[in-house]
């Protein structure tokens, strides 16, 4: 009985412990995505439109679910850099000349994680550490 | 921008009218290289503004903004569109062609302008009554205000929004069949 009970005990604490991870990690990310709406709404929008539809043939849209899944880890160099290659986007090329913001790979993660869920992407949490590795990888 | 002057009325009593800034001639090169003059204009209505191809904040914004009222006019001929370019290093006739036909507006209801710098700049800062100015310390190079300027068919300025402002961008797209109405008179 009593072992039963330390063993419960052992349990739930690290039931509770992986719970409160997770839901620290939730917290976190859902901050990520609140502060990237705002980094987006003042550095994007002018280009990229409220619902992420692009501006003619200038900028693209956002909305392409599956460029989107193909190269979230190039995102972070394509925004700290800027980019000039041409995209193809909803089976559009565009060739236009996306400029570059010198972000903190903080900011770089908290941007990412709002457009890759938003818009109708849903690829979930992405963190600092990715956005160093993938800044380690640009072109 | 708008300024009132006494005046005596026809009775003889005193009154006071709107004195409203004029735009002087212009010649300048468009997006097919062919020079323009407010003869282009005549007896049209027509907004202008100020910008920059490679413009990466306030422009992208203003031109969003007044394609919306472009296509809401689209099959008015009597209102025009005329957006000058105050990079005369990089925005050369061809570049302003690019521009237009990835905007979607490639056509001679909006014309995109080329001139020298001093032309253009004085165009904007003594006629149009939008502050543009060359900054080297400027990221971009340039600092400019954002303004649509309406322009009735005796070239005078009738209104200056911020193209920047959706409330201010409503108030155009409103004031524009009053000004064109005005005109039938
Ligand atoms: C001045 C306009 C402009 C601004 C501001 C801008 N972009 Fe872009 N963006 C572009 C252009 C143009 C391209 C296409 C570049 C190319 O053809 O190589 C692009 C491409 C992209 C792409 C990849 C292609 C696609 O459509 O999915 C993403 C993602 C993106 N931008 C996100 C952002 C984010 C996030 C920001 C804000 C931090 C931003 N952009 C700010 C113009 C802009």
């Amino acid at each position: 009985m009593r072992k039963l009970l330390i063993f419960s005990t052992v349990l739930l604490t690290l039931i509770s412990m992986l719970y409160s991870c997770q839901t620290a990690e939730k917290v976190e990310q859902d901050a990520y995505y609140v502060n990237g709406r705002d980094i987006y709404i003042a550095q994007c929008q002018n280009c990229h439109g409220e619902k992420g539809e692009g501006l003619a043939e200038l900028s693209p849209p956002i909305t392409d679910t599956v460029w989107m899944k193909k190269n979230r880890s190039l995102l972070a160099c394509i925004i700290k850099h800027g980019y000039a290659t041409p995209v193809t986007i909803h089976g559009k090329v565009y060739e236009g000349k996306m400029p570059d913001f010198n972000m903190a790979d903080i900011d770089l993660t908290q941007i990412i994680v709002y457009v890759t869920n938003t818009f109708g992407h849903k690829q979930g949490k992405y963190t600092t550490e990715q956005v160093a590795k993938d800044l380690q990888n640009c072109k | 921008m708008r300024d009132t002057k006494a005046i005596k009325n026809s009775d003889g009593s005193a009154g006071v009218d709107t004195v409203y800034q004029t735009i002087p001639a212009f010649k300048l090169l468009n997006q097919d290289s062919v020079y323009i003059t407010n003869e282009h204009f005549k007896n049209k209505i027509y907004i202008a503004d100020f910008f920059f191809t490679s413009c990466n904040t306030i422009c992208p914004i203003m031109h969003r903004n007044l394609k919306k009222i472009y296509g809401k006019f689209a099959d008015n001929p009597d209102v025009m569109f005329l957006s000058h370019t105050i990079d005369f290093k990089y925005d050369t006739p061809s570049r302003l062609k690019t521009y237009a036909r990835k905007l979607g507006v490639d056509g001679p209801k909006w014309q995109f302008v080329y001139g020298p710098k001093d032309t253009v700049y004085g165009l904007a800062t003594k006629s149009y009554l939008v502050s543009v100015e060359a900054d080297s310390t400027d990221k971009q190079g340039y600092v400019h205000q954002g303004y649509l300027v309406l322009i009735d068919k005796d070239r005078r300025i009738r209104g200056a929004y911020d193209g920047t402002n959706p409330e201010q961008v409503a108030q155009l797209e409103k004031d524009i069949p009053v000004l064109l109405a005005e005109d039938k008179k």
